[in-house]
């Protein structure tokens, strides 16, 4: 075996090392902080695997969209809404966990089969840095009317966002015809951060 | 660095200067294979790229001190070495000596790993900064976009600093600088955008080639003046340079993410911004200012003296000129950087955001559309 034929190996075995380990621990820890920053690792590691593909458009994508969008965006929105708020005792919550525990353990034993018994043909060959090229030809071709569609969603997306999040602060009350006092308006202050003090 | 044959001009480098090569030859004779003999010249280019980055950033802090205390009328650092030049080494020292402190509440974990998150990206960009022809680490096909990529990892290692310090202050530090720097991303790429266009290309040597034409006539400056002012105002916003500090606005929050640190920790927050704030400045003059071209191109010159481009001699002096214009142009853009921090005030974070979303992105995407109409009306001059 080659020098570069054996790094590969090992980083390939690395990166799935890492998105297994991270992908189970964001669904197992308590800390939803320390999940969505796993998240982030799962992402940057098959961001690894799709560069390991000689697919290095996609991984600068797969970086720009999901690490640096979408997972700072979770922890935006759980830094913003960090209430200190213990949850409720769920009932039965151990019969619930083997239940879903069963449930995933029978999809992963369906996929491994799948995975075993499917007579996997060699892909096309990669065509590394040209491929930024045929991406784009492809978008703008045979590609076009998802390409815009996908647009179309995200602007609706957007646009719902802005309308549920835009709330008209009333300064009349509805039905007293009476000035509202603004300090009620205003939410109790609640801490920003966990206390996190032994003992 | 390297000089690699195999890549974009194999006609351009001579073999003598042909480093890689050489090397390479060298312990082949001593009898390893030529893979092996690859592996060992691998970190050399990478090792070389960090002393420069570090370096640089010593000259900037260097500059940085001299010239705000010239704008004060002050002297600034004067004692260690001529004219303070062994300040920010003496600085560094200092911080490397001094007692690491995580704080008693403080989520130990998140806390290490921050700073880590921040300058690492930071460095990798590196990878993409050609200071010629060949002189880069590597010519990656993406390029620039791995730039832009990399550069969105950075505010995830803020928000975890300013999580994992459980201090008010650090906390809002670290979401003013992600939203900040999520705010400023899209015009950035939207203007990196319009000068790909132009040049066809993400990678940063091909960029480069194309503003090489007729010297400082066919820099890119002249048809991106607008993409120019709108690439400088983001990336002094995403070095979190004033006038755009928020994050570490000293009056209001202390030091934004990194109040609670200290010793190297703090001293990678502050290698990261320094060694971003040259990399901003290094890509400027990449995209705008004709990269490594002299202003008169060199070829000419060349052709003038009446010597061949591709003897050795003068492969050497090009290559030298390259490096000198590329370090030239970025430390020019340093000191505006510098001047502008020691004369602008803060703006608000509604006025930061307001200019983000509201001017700059319509402005990014106007002068992108603007590219693409000049570009088909006028191929010659805008890329074909």
């Amino acid at each position: 075996m080659t020098i570069a034929a054996s790094t590969q190996l090992i980083c390939f075995f690395a990166l799935s090392a890492v998105i297994v380990l991270g992908a189970l621990g964001v669904v197992l820890l308590s800390n939803i902080v320390y999940s969505a920053f796993l998240l982030g690792g799962v992402f940057l590691a098959v961001a690894g695997l799709y560069l390991l593909l000689n697919a290095s458009f996609v991984a600068a994508a797969q970086v720009l969209v999901y690490v640096g969008a979408v997972n700072v965006l979770i922890l935006f929105a759980i830094m913003l809404v960090n209430k200190k708020e213990d949850l409720a005792p769920i009932p039965g919550l151990p019969v619930r966990r083997l239940l879903s525990g069963g449930v995933c353990a029978g999809l992963f034993l369906l996929l491994t089969r799948v995975v075993v018994t499917t007579p996997w043909v060699s892909g096309p060959t990669p065509i590394g840095e040209d491929a930024t090229v045929r991406i784009g030809e492809h978008l703008f071709t045979d590609y076009l009317l998802p390409f815009e569609l996908a647009s179309v969603l995200l602007l609706m997306a957007m646009i719902g966002a802005i309308v549920l999040a835009r709330r008209e602060v009333q300064s009349v009350d509805l039905v007293t015809g009476e000035e509202v006092d603004q300090g009620l308006i205003e939410k109790s202050r609640t801490p920003l951060l966990v206390d996190q003090s032994r003992g | 660095m390297v000089t690699s044959l195999a890549t974009t001009a194999p006609a351009l480098v001579s073999p003598g200067l042909d480093l890689e090569q050489s090397f390479s030859q060298a312990l082949e004779g001593l009898g390893l294979s030529a893979q092996a003999a690859r592996m060992l010249w691998l970190p050399f280019p990478m090792l070389l790229v960090l002393v420069a980055a570090v370096v640089g950033v010593l000259v900037t802090v260097w500059l940085e001190r001299k010239i705000s205390a010239a704008v004060q009328q002050r002297i600034g650092p004067e004692y260690a070495g001529a004219l303070g030049v062994l300040q920010p080494l003496a600085d560094g020292l200092k911080l490397l000596v001094k007692e690491d402190i995580i704080p008693d509440r403080a989520d130990s974990l998140l806390f290490t790993l921050g700073p880590v998150l921040v300058v690492v990206p930071v460095i990798l960009s590196w990878l993409i900064v050609p200071f010629g022809q060949n002189l880069l680490i590597s010519d990656v096909g993406v390029g620039i976009f791995l730039w832009i990529s990399l550069s969105s990892v950075q505010p995830i290692g803020l928000l975890m600093s300013g999580y994992a310090s459980n201090n008010k202050y650090s906390l809002l530090g670290g979401l003013r600088a992600a939203a900040q720097s999520i705010s400023y991303e899209i015009p950035l790429a939207l203007a990196v955008l319009a000068v790909v266009m132009m040049s066809n290309s993400l990678s940063t040597v091909d960029i480069v080639n194309q503003q090489t034409g007729a010297g400082v006539l066919s820099w890119n400056i002249w048809r991106q003046p607008v993409g120019f002012l709108i690439f400088w105002i983001c990336a002094l916003a995403e070095c979190e340079r004033l006038p755009f500090d928020l994050p570490e606005a000293e009056e209001e929050l202390v030091a934004g993410y990194q109040t609670e640190y200290s010793g190297m920790k703090f001293a990678l927050f502050y290698l990261g911004s320094y060694i971003n704030l040259v990399l901003s400045a290094l890509l400027v003059s990449i995209l705008y200012l004709g990269g490594w071209g002299f202003p008169v191109p060199v070829e000419w010159l060349a052709s003038w003296l009446g010597q061949p481009i591709d003897a050795p001699l003068v492969q050497l002096i090009t290559g030298t000129v390259g490096i000198v214009m590329t370090v030239l142009k970025a430390y020019l853009l340093v000191f505006i950087a510098i001047l502008l921090r020691w004369t602008t005030p803060r703006v608000r974070i509604d006025q930061l955001l307001d200019l983000g979303w509201k001017f700059l992105l319509p402005l990014a995407l106007v002068n992108l559309l603007v590219t693409a109409a000049l570009k088909l009306a006028f191929p010659v001059a805008f890329g074909g």
